[in-house]
């Protein structure tokens, strides 16, 4: 393993050394593909940031896949109601590995201004795991991409190798998230528990 | 002589070279698939792709082929009006040849009519 110091003295000299691990990130975090898959008013920020005015193609993300078979990322951009969980989670499921989710919006995030509703689920991340959460109602075309430019970060630092390498280079690891069911008053079940724990209040 | 033989040599390097180019990746992520990336297929991910939702029924089912009788008759119209056109353009020279063949090209598109029609093929059912 050569070390960071020489890289650069190296790098000074215009010799350019890089690993395996890092080549594979930067490949990987550069064509992130999201799901064209909008819910509710933050699409429409999501398809003004994927337009030329704010270019998400700098990002090497603007390939909106209308098929779960060829998307990386899925950003949930909007109110996730009951009824649609269940097709979230399972859209999910159907993409291929590694996969990311970017919650978007306050909606998406915790239910939102909606979050009293009967019929609205309070966040998207009691199903799935969520890698960004972006504030805002709706979030400026801006905030998504640094979601995106956070998403990249997170895909640079990723290793190959070792215990903590991600979910998708880890054979041990389940790639599918239980599809929640429609009960009879709420989903089944409410939350996935290995996703998502409520929040404890420490007095 | 020499120069023959050099020009195939040339194109079978190509070849290999466009092969190599073609096949390298997919070895390639192979083998990357193979040591570092597990599969995990289940049976969300293995399911038909449908907006998220179950797929419901068979997707072998019968469905009425009544349309293709429509667009041959569509077809052979449209095609007659081509013929039509400059028949009528150039109606008044036309020698009696010319017009009985035209004639009787339209009578045979005439009894086709007449033969769907009988069968009752211009009802939508």
């Amino acid at each position: 393993m050569i070390d960071e110091g020489l890289k650069s003295e190296l790098r000074k000299q215009g010799v350019y050394v890089t690993s395996l691990q890092e080549l594979y990130n930067w490949g990987r975090a550069n064509s992130v593909w999201p799901l064209t898959f909008g819910l509710a008013c933050c699409a429409i920020e999501m398809m003004a940031a994927s337009m030329s005015r704010f270019d998400l193609a700098r990002f090497g993300a603007e390939v909106f896949r209308p098929s779960p078979r060829q998307a990386d990322l899925m950003i949930v951009a909007g109110t996730v109601t009951k009824k649609m969980a269940p097709l979230v989670v399972r859209l999910y499921n159907q993409m291929p590995e590694p996969k990311y989710v970017i919650a978007m919006g306050a909606c998406a995030i915790s239910g939102g201004p909606f979050k009293q509703g009967y019929n609205v689920l309070k966040g998207i991340d009691r199903y799935l795991p969520v890698d960004v959460a972006i504030p805002g109602c709706p979030p400026r075309p801006e905030a998504l991409i640094h979601a995106i430019m956070t998403l990249q970060e997170k895909i640079r630092n990723q290793d190959l190798t070792g215990p903590n390498r991600p979910r998708h280079l880890n054979a041990d690891v389940e790639g599918e998230y239980p599809v929640p069911a429609y009960g009879k008053t709420d989903l089944e079940p409410p939350k996935n528990p290995a996703v998502w724990q409520p929040p404890t209040l420490k007095r | 002589m020499q120069t023959a033989q050099n020009s195939y040599l040339v194109l079978f390097l190509l070849a290999i070279a466009a092969v190599g180019f073609a096949v390298t990746p997919l070895v390639a992520a192979w083998l990357w698939a193979k040591f570092f990336s597990p599969q995990k297929p289940g049976k969300d991910k293995n399911d038909t792709y449908e907006c998220g939702l179950k797929s419901s029924g068979d997707a072998w089912i019968h469905f009425r082929s009544e349309y293709y009788l429509y667009g041959i008759i569509f077809l052979v119209f449209d095609v007659e009006t081509i013929f039509l056109l400059p028949f009528a353009v150039s109606f008044t020279g036309l020698p009696v040849g010319a017009f009985v063949a035209m004639i009787i090209f339209l009578v045979l598109l005439v009894e086709g009519l007449v033969w769907a029609w009988r069968k009752g093929l211009l009802t939508w059912r």
